[in-house]
Formats: structure tokens, C-alpha cells, sequence
């Protein structure tokens, strides 16, 4: 089979048309109207699949704070944070994440894919080990694959599992990072921190907690899970994203170790990439701001979440581990998935559709995630659309 | 702890990859994982789970780019499980 062959068995395995004629993957949105409502085709979509958690992405101060850096700065800064890209809202917003996170240094990277990259793959070498939960996002992957060092994958939050790999380690889990996730975007469940600093504390490893679906959701100040278990000062590095409940798009890493800094100079995806527009940052620091103050929306939040949540387990969907923005709903077979995700959008609701192999243990998903803006009718709406389409597809 | 050579090791996978194999098809150290017992990426990396179980040893993901067929991965563990002791 010649390279592009490869391509072609590629494609005809994702060709899953579906009867409306739209693909369930990169569906084309013709206009957005708000953090809850767009239009699809002709129709007004009810938004049920985006990572806008805190419903940011139209906030007044957001895009004025954008307006204005467009103005004074132009719409790009053209270079590296290490040529000409680095600005003085760069440098500012990396001072108030440290500053947010009560730690020593953070670097800002362009992409949240580029955080977990750049920083593992700056860590960790060939020699070392990434000691990886088994449901990691593929930028946690992809990094270790950029770092050379020896992969190795623990089951999915089975604290018994780690500890029988770093056992097996032996001298070399010194040299180890153990990567979680604070919460999986897969089933929305979080990872057993405190569990896991044990550990890594019994077999002097060093641990990296990626916040990217936590980021805004949990903790007092939506820092993420480290500050809900109160556990952010035995977590080493800290990365995320701007692009879920920041609404931007970029990534952070945040740390302790004095050693951060160095990571500018070793990680390819900070140096060789252009750093993030003058109104992505201008908008990412008001928002950052507007998360930090969030309580109110993080209560909405979780009432949606939790409304949604148990609604879908009593009708009998089966459902991820415990509630949370990320309510996953998991399907028998990716057929029966296909047409659940049709049934919601004949109704006028957006989802995610997670066909094997991108879930876990091949399982197919129809994956909702909620936000603070949706109303409580908004989510009503949506319990009882799932629960007419669990009669005609499920049973 | 009971020595291990490489020859029970090839057995040993030989038998469990049976239940990757249709009735007829036999598995030899020369069969391919991936185009003869259709082994995807997430089958083999429930399996390297297991196997990592089996012989108590942990094989970095890695590793498994140069395993194409049932004699790869023998050779593999076989290392991993020298290499451990």
C-alpha cells in the first residue's frame, strides 16, 4: 500500500455520511450567536458540544479588551516569543497566571497542544520515562513521542496499576514524569490526585497535572483540581489551555522548579512557532480575570452538569464515572452512536460524536459538554430529547 | 524466580494470540500482528497491558515500532525481561 492508498483505507472507514448529509466530524457552522446557539445549515442549533465552560466566548470586556489590542497592536505579531514575538501582554499574562497560581514562573505557549508538547518534550529525554494514565489526551501523547524517552501507559485512574509500574521501574522512576489529566475530556471524570501524589512522592517521580478541562471548573478559584484537593504545591508542573474555559486559544505551563525558565531555550514548539496574536492575549487576560471572580458561573455550571447528568443515568443511558461538564454518554456500538447523534441534531441540539479508535477501549461515545450560559430550559430541553431518543434507539 | 527463556516466551504468545487468529489460521513466530491477525492500535495496547502482567515487566510504548511479528514481540520481552533482572 503506497502512502496515499494509506490515506484512501483511511477514508473509507471515516465515510460515515449520515442521512441529513452533513459528516458528524467538522460540521460546517454558518454563524455563532452565542455560547449556546448557532446556525447549521438552515437551522438553529442548540451548542451541546463545545468546551466553553464558563460561556465566555461573547463576555462584553473579552472582546473589547481583543478590539482594542487590534488597534494598538496590530492582528499578529509575525515571530517567535524568542525573536520578535514577544510582547508586553505576552510577558504580563504569564506574571498573573504565576501570579494565579501562587507559583514562581509560567510560560505561555501558542496553543494548548504546544504546552503539553513543548513541556514534556523540554522534561523529559531519551533515557527517561513518561509514565502516562492510559485515557491522555493525544497532545500528551504527541509530546512524548517528541521527547524520546520510554513510554509507558498506566489503566485509566487505577492507582494499583501506577504503583505496580513505578515499582517496576525500580532506579529509573526518579527519572520519571507521571502525566494525569484533572479532568478526562473523554468521560469527564477526574483523576485521584491525592492518590497520585503519594506515590509520586514514595517513588520520587515528578508529576505534571493538566488542567485543560479543570481550568475554570473546579476549585474555589477555578484553578483546577490541585486547588480543589488542595494538593497545587506537590504538583510540578501545571499545564493548560486558554481554549475551554478561557475562550482564546494558547496554553500555559506554571511550576515551582526555577528550571521552567530553561524550557525556552530546549522546546521546539515554544521556540519554533509564532507566539499568540496581541487580541488572543488582550482577551485571555480579561478573561482570566472574569474566571478567577467566576463563582456565580461556576455554580450555573454545575447545576447544568449535574441536572443533565442524573437525568441521563435515570432514563438509563450508560454515562462516565461522575458528573461534570463533560457528560459522556456510552453507546453499545458505533452505529448506535451514529444515530443518537443524528436523532439530537434532527432535534436541533449539537453533541460530539467519539467513534473508535479516538475513545477509549474502542468504546463510542456521543459526548455532551455543558456550559454556565445554557439555561436551565436550555438543558430541560435536551434531557427530554434524550430520553425520546432512548426509546426508539437504545431499547 | 523461575528462569524464562525466549522459546516459552514465543509460546507462550503463540497460544494467546489464538484468539486474535480465525479457526484455520495457524500462529507462527513469523505471523504478522497487524496485517495477518488484524491487531489495531488499541487491541495492542490492551495486549501489551496483559503481557506486561504476565511477565511483570513494562514495555515502553516505543518499543513497539520495530515489532511486526509474533517473533518481534518474543524478542522484545525476552530483552525487557533480561534487561529487568
Amino acid at each position: 500500500m503506497n502512502l496515499l492508498e494509506k490515506l484512501d483505507a483511511a477514508a473509507a472507514a471515516r465515510k460515515a455520511q449520515l442521512p441529513t448529509g452533513l459528516s458528524a466530524f467538522g460540521i460546517p457552522i454558518e454563524e455563532i450567536y452565542s455560547p449556546t446557539e448557532a446556525r447549521i445549515g438552515e437551522r438553529r442549533i442548540l451548542l451541546l458540544g463545545t468546551n466553553n465552560y464558563l460561556g465566555l466566548s461573547f463576555a462584553p470586556e473579552c472582546r473589547e479588551a481583543a478590539h482594542e489590542a487590534i488597534d494598538k497592536e496590530g492582528t499578529g505579531t509575525t515571530g517567535s516569543r524568542m525573536a520578535n514575538g514577544n510582547y508586553s501582554g505576552h510577558r504580563a499574562l504569564e506574571m498573573e497566571f504565576a501570579e494565579f497560581y501562587q507559583c514562581r514562573s509560567c510560560i505561555v505557549f501558542t496553543t494548548g497542544y504546544q504546552a503539553n508538547l513543548g513541556t514534556i518534550s523540554g522534561l523529559i529525554g531519551t533515557g527517561d520515562v513518561a509514565l502516562i494514565d492510559g485515557d491522555s489526551h493525544a497532545s500528551i501523547y504527541d509530546g512524548c513521542i517528541l521527547s524520546g524517552a520510554d513510554i509507558i501507559r498506566f489503566r485509566h485512574n487505577d492507582m494499583a496499576d501506577l504503583e505496580k509500574r513505578l515499582r517496576r521501574l525500580g532506579d529509573r522512576s526518579k527519572n520519571t514524569l507521571i502525566i494525569v489529566e484533572g479532568i478526562y475530556s473523554m468521560l469527564g471524570d477526574q483523576a485521584p490526585l491525592a492518590e497520585i501524589v503519594n506515590l509520586k512522592n514514595a517513588y520520587s517521580s515528578t508529576l505534571l497535572l493538566d488542567e485543560a478541562h479543570s481550568l475554570g471548573v473546579l476549585g474555589e478559584t477555578g484553578q483546577g483540581l490541585a486547588e480543589k484537593t488542595k494538593l497545587s504545591s506537590e504538583v510540578d508542573f501545571i499545564t493548560g489551555t486558554f481554549s475551554k474555559s478561557l475562550c482564546g486559544i494558547g496554553g500555559y505551563c506554571v511550576s515551582n522548579h526555577p528550571q521552567l525558565d530553561q524550557l525556552r531555550y530546549v522546546s521546539h514548539p515554544y521556540i519554533f512557532t509564532a507566539s499568540p496574536s496581541p487580541a488572543t492575549i488582550a482577551a485571555t487576560r480579561v478573561a482570566l480575570r472574569l474566571l478567577r471572580n467566576g463563582n456565580k458561573l461556576r455554580e450555573q455550571l454545575w447545576r447544568n452538569a449535574r441536572q443533565l447528568y442524573s437525568h441521563l443515568k435515570m432514563v438509563g443511558y450508560q454515562v462516565g464515572p461522575e458528573p461534570g461538564p463533560v457528560v459522556a454518554t456510552i453507546l453499545g456500538n458505533p452505529q448506535q452512536a451514529l444515530a443518537l447523534w443524528n436523532g439530537l441534531l434532527e432535534n436541533n441540539i449539537y453533541v460530539n460524536l467519539i467513534l473508535p479508535p479516538a475513545a477509549p477501549e474502542g468504546k463510542s461515545l456521543v459526548r455532551c459538554s455543558v456550559n454556565a450560559a445554557h439555561t436551565s430550559e436550555q438543558i430541560e430541553y435536551v434531557c427530554q430529547t434524550f430520553s425520546k431518543l432512548y426509546t426508539s434507539i437504545i431499547q | 524466580m523461575v528462569e524464562i527463556n525466549q522459546e516459552d516466551i514465543l509460546e507462550l504468545l503463540c497460544r494467546r494470540l489464538a484468539s486474535f487468529a480465525n479457526t484455520e489460521q495457524e500462529i507462527t513466530p513469523e505471523t504478522n500482528l497487524i496485517t495477518q491477525l488484524a491487531i489495531d492500535s488499541i487491541k495492542l495496547l490492551n495486549l501489551i497491558m496483559e503481557l506486561e502482567d504476565n511477565f511483570d515487566i513494562s514495555i515502553p510504548l516505543n518499543a513497539l515500532t520495530d515489532v511486526v511479528t509474533v517473533y518481534d514481540l518474543a524478542n522484545l520481552i525476552y530483552r525487557i525481561k533480561s534487561n529487568s533482572k
